[in-house]
């Protein structure tokens, strides 16, 4: 580990201070000190930011509902409100990591945590990410974890949140602070795909700081769930994943929110698998159609060529398990 | 036999340092409170094979802090006499840690810097500027070519196979897998003058001593190793792998003592690690499924440098009855580091093998696995023609199908549906020899009525401070409160290996020897006492409990050590116990049978575990409890195997991809469903050895692959031939 300066910032003001000189803000700091005793990461500046007023989660005025960034993860899956609104969005993060990791770890750390490409986390190896130009080992090295969507040749790398596809699904918004004021950020903009800039992960601009994410409100009764595919049952990333919502009324699909996790080098929303729900009614074979789509645009690798056909077998097993056999 | 009453033997008893090890206190080798101690790192090659042309050492030694980086450039030249007793691949030729400029393999230790403080270290490390003439290195067993074969025959199989009725021709692939314990690898080194001590994980205290004095060419009592406690093993520490010098070596150009802590990354190519294989096998049979031939053909990883073989060709010799066998077996030297025992050495391997062909040709027959099994299950030792000591896996396979509901199976593949779940069921055979070495302990019964015994074995999680107390108490006619076994320190009395499954059955023989000798002592001491109330009683006739000898018939008539000995102006009995193994006319192995349900996503292809039953012929059993937790221990690296496990290397340059435990998976306790032991009753082997122990650590880990790959097949129909089975074989 590089050695470092660790500040602990009580206000905003102060954070987007101690920000804007160049420090890195850390929350829970189980993915940034992992890093950083890997030597991927080396800032030279800490900003604690964990004693900001960011903590709630509260109902918007439209119905939806806010999250505050330095909620854990553990106090979101548990919040009522979230459970009974949005259950895809517990389930994600229930499916997340360990029990000790979700009791540190926070919203707005989770949606910026880097991906887990063991060619990324070994700095002896060559990663456009970590080192821009110095090549992707990943590609042509072992990838059976990596993406097949969103990729370039400058990388493959996977986004390692599961929350963040629930996100992605809903079409959330991330709201930010910096020192020219606060904005809001589609979550379908905040995370980057790596195009010849890998290195460049989220829609950030230096110094900036989120303070929550807001999920909109949806036409009741919203059904929704999480399935997360992988080779253990526990404490381990998606090979695949799917976040789905449904909204069904007069026994016909409403509203369809699909995306994928596990496959793309950012949260992999499926347009073409909800196109294919909207006005129609439920059945397996309406999922089965519906699922052909969700691998659309894929590009694998020599060892995640079974995620394609994973991946579809994925949202189809999910669409059916939110949205009933009927 | 002994004829003391067996109090402590059989009694599921809670482990003696169990509470030591939930509060922290037990002290594993980092934890060794060392005043003076400065702290190194290694720093690792990061090319697969070539030579080292220079060391830039001033960023790192800018660093304040840093008192030393050393590497072949400055290191003392070592001497590397070699060591008789060393189970080290023959020919002494082990990694010689910074003797010269070559890299053999990825991840080679090249230089060590050492600081006054853990972080310094690790952040001077990462600023050693090494630079290579890097050569392009060969890890791929498929592609390498392999070395000159090990053959075994009998009768002749090829022939035998080429005219058989049903014939089975199928390779199986196995993967590198680590150990992964929980406590790293760790030393402490301190030099006081020209005697080392070293604080070491280590599986056998005095194997590493002498390693350790033979590198250094100084005499073996000029080392001593403690290591009270080790916090996992599974063969990983029963060599002195390179970091442990490396810590001597620090430690002897800084004049302080040397902490070395080798990082979960570092252990991937630091230590050793169960090699890959390639196994084929060719199985010929009648119609009735009588197997006429058995033709082996295996492969297995080694390094350049040792040529790594272990035993796995028993299994394929005589497990079944088969008239015709041959086997050759090959090692295929790569640029990667030595390969070592991991739990169930070879056995493990050939179980894979061995047990899913067999499954196979069940299948082909149309004969249930289990009465195929007995078809061809031997009366001798087809191998060598011996008896068996004990054999008993036909009431293994009797008794695990009763239990397991093995007749409710319906044989037809993919037949038994829940949900989306496909469910199966399989079975396979382990075995594991009873090596047999010598062993020493020293008993010390005070007049206080306490014993003290030593040996210089280890408890890598057995439980081995627990069973050999249990050992002692019963054979001294004490109860446990007032008996203490120490173990891990070379100056104790010497042992085989903490592996093999050796220990309960040599050490624990010994500790009887020497217990049953002190208790005879007292006995004699007492008969022949005239103030004695045991005075002329039959010496043979007077046994102890609770600290106080007696008549066997007549309890009143005794006294208690303590009295016996005060009396006598006897501070303590004291005796070196010692278990020498004699020529064996038998064939002694221990045997399992494990039994596995398995559910496999059909859509998905995700396999999990339901529940699987272990049945054990593993001899005597000294500690119940004990033993069932090492039972489970073993199904649960089972599922790892099966399931999860496998090291993976890049091979364009020999990098370890998934050197961590989030990328090296090993099961989680979500995945760990309703796991069962059973150990067959009366299972005393006195022809293995005097307590009766065959040996267990070893033998519930052996078949539990290939049951859960055979519970696959059957759920399933589809036959996976690649370990670990994984969701990409099974869409």
């Amino acid at each position: 580990m590089y050695p470092f300066t660790f500040t602990k910032v009580s206000d905003t003001a102060e954070a987007l201070n101690a920000g804007h000189r160049g420090g890195r803000y850390i929350a829970g700091g189980t993915t940034l000190v992992d890093l950083m005793r890997e030597t991927v990461e080396r800032p030279e500046t800490l900003v604690d930011i964990s004693a900001l007023p960011l903590r709630g989660v509260t109902v918007t005025e439209r119905g939806g509902l806010r999250i505050g960034a330095l909620v854990r993860m553990a106090e979101a899956a548990a919040h009522a409100k979230v459970r009974t609104t949005y259950p895809v969005i517990s389930e994600a993060l229930e499916l997340s990591a360990s029990a000790q990791l979700r009791n540190m770890a926070t919203i707005g750390g989770n949606i910026m945590q880097r991906t887990r490409c063991t060619y990324f986390r070994d700095v002896t190896a060559g990663c456009n990410k970590r080192e821009p130009g110095s090549g992707c080992a990943a590609r042509d090295g072992f990838n059976r974890t990596h993406a097949i969507l969103g990729t370039s040749d400058a990388c493959v790398a996977t986004h390692p949140s599961d929350v963040a596809v629930a996100f992605a699904a809903l079409q959330a918004t991330v709201h930010v602070v910096g020192p020219d004021g606060a904005r809001s950020i589609p979550f379908a903009d905040f995370l980057l795909r790596p195009g010849s800039t890998p290195e460049r992960e989220q829609a950030l601009q230096k110094g900036e700081l989120i303070t929550a994410v807001e999920i909109p409100a949806f036409p009741r009764p919203l059904k929704s769930g999480y399935l997360k595919v992988r080779d253990r049952q526990s404490y381990e990333f998606a090979l695949t994943s799917a976040a789905v919502a449904l909204h069904v009324r007069g026994g016909v699909i409403r509203e369809a929110k699909v995306a994928a996790g596990g496959v793309g080098t950012v949260p992999w929303k499926l347009p073409a698998v909800e196109k294919h729900l909207i006005g129609e009614r439920p059945s397996q074979a309406l999922w089965a159609e519906a699922a052909k789509h969700a691998a659309d645009g894929a590009r694998p690798l020599e060892h995640n060529r079974f995620k394609v056909e994973l991946l579809k077998r994925t949202v189809e097993r999910q669409l059916r398990i939110v949205g009933g056999t009927k | 036999m002994s004829p003391q009453p067996q109090a402590a033997v059989g009694a599921p008893l809670t482990r003696v340092d169990g509470r030591l090890k939930v509060t922290g206190k037990a002290t594993y080798a980092a934890e060794h409170d060392i005043e003076g101690v400065v702290h190194a790192v290694i720093v690792d090659s990061t090319i697969g094979r070539g030579r080292i042309t220079g060391i830039d050492t001033r960023a790192a030694l800018a660093q304040p802090g840093v008192i030393k980086v050393i590497s072949h450039l400055n290191a003392p030249r070592l001497v590397y006499r070699g060591n008789p007793e060393s189970i080290d691949p023959p020919g002494n030729k082990q990694l010689r840690i910074f003797q010269d400029d070559k890299v053999l393999f990825h991840g080679q230790p090249v230089a060590v810097v050492v600081a006054t403080t853990l972080e310094t270290a690790q952040h001077a490390a990462s600023l050693v500027k090494v630079r290579y003439d890097a050569t392009k290195s060969s890890t791929d067993m498929a592609s390498a070519p392999a070395g000159e074969p090990v053959n075994y025959a009998r009768g002749d199989a090829d022939k035998a196979f080429a005219s058989a009725a049903v014939r089975l021709d199928v390779t199986y692939q196995q993967p590198r897998a680590h150990h992964n314990a929980m406590e790293p690898h760790a030393t402490i080194a301190r030099w006081d003058g020209d005697k080392l001590t070293l604080w070491d994980k280590t599986q056998w205290p005095v194997g590493t001593q002498k390693d350790v004095a033979a590198q250094f060419g100084i005499p073996n009592d000029s080392v001593r190793i403690i290591a009270p406690f080790v916090g996992g093993g599974f063969g990983s520490a029963i060599r002195a792998w390179p970091h442990i010098a490396t810590a001597a070596i620090a430690a002897r150009e800084t004049g302080r003592p040397v902490k070395l802590v080798l990082s979960r990354k570092q252990m991937y190519f630091g230590t050793g690690y169960r090699p890959a294989y390639e196994y084929r096998v060719r199985l010929g049979s009648d119609r009735r499924g009588r197997v006429s031939a058995m033709v082996q053909h295996l492969k297995s990883e080694t390094s350049t440098y040792e040529n790594f073989t272990e035993g796995v060709l028993h299994a394929g010799q005589m497990v079944y009855n088969a008239p015709n066998v041959r086997q050759d077996y090959r090692t295929v030297p790569l640029d990667v580091n030595t390969p070592v025992w991991m739990r169930g050495p070879g056995f493990a391997t050939a179980a894979f093998a061995v047990e899913s062909a067999m499954d196979e040709l069940a299948h082909k027959l149309g004969i249930d696995p289990i009465e195929l099994r007995l078809r061809n299950e031997p009366e001798e030792d087809p191998s060598n023609g011996l008896p068996f000591s004990t054999r008993r896996l036909r009431e293994c396979l009797a008794t695990g199908a009763r239990e397991f509901g093995w007749s409710r199976r319906n044989p037809k593949p993919r037949s038994t549906r829940d949900g989306d779940w496909l469910i199966g069921t399989g079975m396979a055979i382990g075995i594991m020899d009873v090596p047999r070495m010598p062993a020493q302990a020293r008993v010390r019964l005070d007049a206080d009525g306490t014993a003290l015994v030593e040996a210089a074995t280890s408890d890598m999680g057995p439980g081995t401070y627990t069973s050999q107390a249990q050992v002692a108490a019963d054979a001294l006619g004490l109860t446990m409160r007032n008996v203490t076994f120490r173990l891990g320190d070379s100056t104790m009395p010497p042992t085989p290996p903490h592996g093999g499954s050796m220990t309960m059955a040599m050490v624990g023989s010994a500790v009887q020897d020497g217990c049953d000798t002190v208790r005879k002592q007292a006995i004699k001491l007492a008969v022949e006492d005239e103030r004695s109330p045991l005075y002329g009683a039959d010496a043979g006739n007077v046994v102890v409990r609770g600290g106080r000898l007696h008549v066997k018939d007549n309890p009143a008539r005794g006294e208690t050590y303590g009295q016996l000995l005060t009396r006598n102006n006897r501070t303590h009995l004291e005796v070196l116990g010692s278990y020498t193994p004699g020529e064996t006319r038998f064939s002694m192995y221990s045997y399992s049978v494990t039994f596995a349900e398995v559910a496999v996503d059909a859509r998905l292809g995700l396999v999990r575990v339901r529940r699987m039953l272990g049945v054990y012929d593993a001899g005597r059993i000294i500690s119940p409890k004990l033993a069932d937790s090492q039972a489970l221990g073993g199904q649960v690296g089972g599922i790892g195997a099966a399931l999860l496990e496998h090291t993976v290397t890049d091979h364009r340059d020999g990098r370890i991809v998934n050197a961590d435990l989030a990328n090296y998976m090993v099961p989680v306790n979500a995945d760990i469903p309703d796991l069962r032991a059973i150990f067959l009753d009366g299972g005393d082997d006195r022809k293995a050895d005097p307590i009766g122990v065959k040996g267990l650590g070893e033998v519930v880990h052996i078949g539990v692959a290939p049951a859960i790959a055979n519970a696959v097949f059957h759920a399933t129909g589809r036959r996976v031939r690649e370990l670990p089975i994984t969701v990409e074989a099974l869409l």
